[in-house]
């Protein structure tokens, strides 16, 4: 982009004159607003019901407010159904979940790219294929896996057999592959192994990559269902968030503003994910090729 | 290395293998042969599962997609506080199904936000959204559509933002309106956006579980029951696994053929010419 480009988009793009172009853009931002509010309403919507006392969930006209205002609500909830223990396995298997996929995505992605062994491309080629396959193939031999191994609700059952997907390791290869040869030429040439290249050269230079690959690894942890719907027995001792909220739903159907104040807690550590790393969420997309074009 | 092994490869293979047997969960298992498959061709409920699933996905991709590409146009560069756009958009993406579909399901309910609303502004009560199959499926694709365009939002969102602006400014100077810029000019330079998402879109949709899992259980009926639900069931509720093995490949082979036909089709309208 020019700089000129840069300091009179309006102007060089409408060329028709200042005034409507003007107006247009107001308008356009006005609607926008309109749509953003309208798309907003579900979650809005919930985080108000939460905090109503459960009486007036559903009143005619909806109102925003109730007559109080009940922060008690998420406490309530937490009596209610063991939402402690759900957030503390999730959050365990979560995080335990993305450092296995971030370590063993990097040190693969990191074999694929720099280092040279018989049946490389062969085997990179199975890599990818493996990712053609939806994970609705495998739940059922990996039951079998799971029962063969004695891992049926256990918290191995939900970390491992997901972390060693193609998706890590094809993201990073692709990034690595991005750090020029000179650099790692330039650190062999100062004695560097390959560790002490991955080490120093690699990893320091890939921390967009790795947040990215983090970043969704987490998210896609933390809202994981129908695996530990499969693999879990004992909701009460073993579940996740979201298996909470399901079995919740079905035996306290009629608890709805308890419910939604879980659904939000659950919702939170997503959201601010996505906040958080909003830059490098777009630099991941792009970097990484899965931008597109 | 050994861990993809041991828990991608070797269960894409025993799941094929599975697909031949009959395969209780407790109890002798025996080989089958095809009759998994066979029974599955002349079971009905399946039958139906597999036109509710390709129903879903032609509701769902046309609606995500024009909604994602149409938002992305118009939330053009010279739009302040686009970002802002863009995170919003994209927090359903990634914050868990059950909780998106949780509050969907109080929306959807009788007396709930919709219902309530229709109540106050139409003053007759809405129709029961989940519990009727007329409009079972529209309400699982609505919810679909609000949970996933904001990722095809960002996709397109970036692919403009790349578009060269010389390209733009002289397509204005020689005084093509708004309209036959976007349509013209922007739109080809992004269709390989526009063919990456749709085919991501198309292979996510079709392994389509939460949304009617938790909103409708499948039904009424079967009548929004899709594959990966059958795959649920078979499985672990009426434990079936050698069927529920032989379903999840029904669905691979399916998504596998259309994917094959959306790559040997881009050729007609993907320009890679950058």
């Amino acid at each position: 982009m020019t700089p000129e480009a840069r300091t009179s988009p309006g102007r060089r793009i409408a060329p028709r004159g200042h005034r409507s172009a003007w107006l247009r853009l107001l308008v356009s931002h006005v609607l926008l607003v309109l749509v953003a509010l309208l798309f907003a309403a579900p979650l809005v919507y919930a985080f108000a019901t939460s905090l109503k006392p459960q009486n007036e969930v559903f009143t005619v006209p909806p109102t925003l407010v109730g007559s109080e205002v009940r922060w008690d609500n998420y406490v309530e909830a937490f009596r209610f159904a063991p939402f402690g223990r759900y957030f503390l396995n999730s959050f365990v298997v979560a995080i335990s979940g993305t450092a296995v996929v971030v370590i063993a995505s990097s040190l693969s992605g990191f074999a694929f790219a720099r280092l040279r062994f018989r049946g490389r491309e062969l085997l990179f080629v199975l890599f990818l294929g493996t990712l053609m396959v939806p994970q609705e193939v495998l739940i059922v031999p990996m039951y079998w896996l799971m029962q063969t191994l004695g891992w049926v609700n256990s918290y191995q059952a939900l970390i491992l057999p997901w972390a060693f997907t193609a998706f890590g390791t094809f993201l990073l290869r692709q990034f690595f592959l991005t750090v020029p040869a000179e650099l790692v030429d330039a650190a062999r040439v100062d004695g560097a192994g390959p560790f002490t290249v991955f080490f120093r050269v690699m990893l320091p230079l890939s921390r967009p990559a790795l947040a990215v690959l983090a970043m969704f690894t987490f998210i896609a942890y933390w809202g994981s269902f129908l695996w530990p719907l499969i693999v879990i027995d004992t909701i009460d001792v073993k579940g996740t968030v979201p298996l909470g909220l399901s079995s919740f739903m079905s035996q306290q159907g009629t608890q709805w503003h308890l419910m939604m104040a879980a659904a939000i807690l659950a919702m939170v550590p997503s959201a601010l994910l996505v906040v958080l790393l909003q830059k490098n969420l777009v630099r991941g997309l792009l970097t990484t090729g899965f931008g597109g074009r | 290395m050994i861990g993809l092994a041991l828990f991608t490869l070797f269960p894409t293979v025993m799941a094929l293998v599975m697909s031949l047997f009959n395969w209780p969960v407790f109890g002798n298992r025996t080989f089958h042969g095809l009759d998994n498959y066979t029974r599955l061709l002349g079971d009905p409920v399946f039958r139906q599962v597999v036109l509710n699933t390709c129903l879903f996905v032609l509701l769902y991709i046309p609606l995500n997609l024009v909604v994602s590409l149409g938002l992305a146009a118009w939330v053009s560069p010279q739009i302040k506080g686009r970002q802002v756009f863009r995170i919003l958009f994209f927090i359903p993406v990634m914050t868990p199904v059950v909780a998106n579909a949780v509050v969907w399901r109080v929306m959807y309910q009788t007396g709930g936000l919709l219902d309530s609303l229709s109540q106050s502004v139409l003053g007759s009560p809405a129709p029961n959204f989940v519990g009727s199959s007329a409009t079972a499926m529209l309400a699982i694709v609505a919810m679909s559509v609000w949970q996933g365009f904001g990722y095809n939002f960002l996709v397109f969102s970036t692919a403009i933002d790349q578009v060269p602006r010389e390209l733009l400014e002289a397509a204005a100077i020689d005084g093509a309106s708004g309209s036959q810029r976007f349509w013209r000019v922007t739109l080809p330079m992004i269709t390989p956006s526009i063919f990456f998402a749709t085919t991501l879109t198309l292979i996510t949709s079709f392994q389509v579980f939460a949304q009617p899992f938790l909103l409708t259980k499948g039904g009424p009926g079967n009548a929004t029951a899709t594959m990966v639900l059958f795959v649920y069931n078979e499985g672990w509720r009426f434990l079936h696994m050698g069927l529920a093995a032989a379903a999840g490949w029904v669905l691979f082979v399916i998504i596998m053929v259309i994917t094959a036909i959306q790559f040997l089709g881009q050729k007609r309208w993907v320009h890679y010419d950058t």
